[in-house]
């Protein structure tokens, strides 16, 4: 499933809403969660998972390629952890295909 | 303050900003969005969302285990994992909006203080 499906899908289920409606419903979804990132922050939503911020500290890489060192910076990566109901009906039984 | 935890509630309040529908029905929209997305992601479907991420359901074999504790072996059964991989987008958005702002001690200093 894509975003535009998501938004398909949505728009089915509440034949109220414009669909110009359903979009701007969905990108706020995403944005939010994007700018409490961005802000340091955690976003938790108990049953499907919790998205937080982790820091990778600046190391000395190494081109594969050519076998130079390189330096890389720090940086800061988005993590997500699945939450427990979503795992647990990942692995009801017969939901393994 | 804008540090704490984001939450359903939080997603719905920011929905009812933007949309003029009641909040009960945010409330219900941003519940359906996260359902929507559970639904395919237990019939094994990616979801994906451009300029966010992808949520990726993995198989994983099973294993023998150990629990490091006692050293006793302890079998582990095949069972699916998700995994969500962030886009391009989204990591460069966060990398450079948190480094602008003097690193995670500096935002973590700001959310002790303020709590």
């Amino acid at each position: 499933m894509i975003k535009s499906e998501l938004i398909d899908k949505l728009s089915r289920d509440n034949p109220h809403l414009l669909r110009r409606d359903v979009e701007m419903i969905v990108a706020t979804i995403f944005d939010e969660i994007v700018d409490t990132l961005k802000r340091g922050g955690r976003v938790e939503l108990r049953g499907f998972g919790a998205f937080s911020i982790k820091h990778r500290p600046a190391r000395q890489g190494r081109n594969p390629r050519s076998g130079e060192t390189v330096a890389v910076d720090e940086k800061f990566v988005p993590h997500f952890k699945v939450g427990k109901a979503l795992r647990e009906r990942l692995n009801a039984d017969g939901s393994q295909t | 303050m804008s540090h704490k935890t984001l939450t359903r509630a939080d997603l719905a309040e920011a929905v009812y900003k933007q949309v003029g529908l009641s909040r009960n029905e945010t409330a219900d929209l941003v519940e359906s969005v996260l359902e929507t997305m559970t639904d395919r992601l237990v019939h094994g479907e990616t979801v994906k969302i451009s300029s966010f991420g992808s949520f990726v359901v993995r198989h994983k074999g099973g294993r023998v285990g150990r629990n490091p504790k006692t050293g006793e072996e302890v079998p582990i059964e095949p069972r699916r994992v998700l995994v969500f991989r962030p886009s391009q987008i989204m990591k460069d958005d966060i990398d450079q909006g948190i480094k602008a702002r003097g690193g995670l001690s500096a935002l973590k200093t700001d959310q002790a203080a303020a709590e």
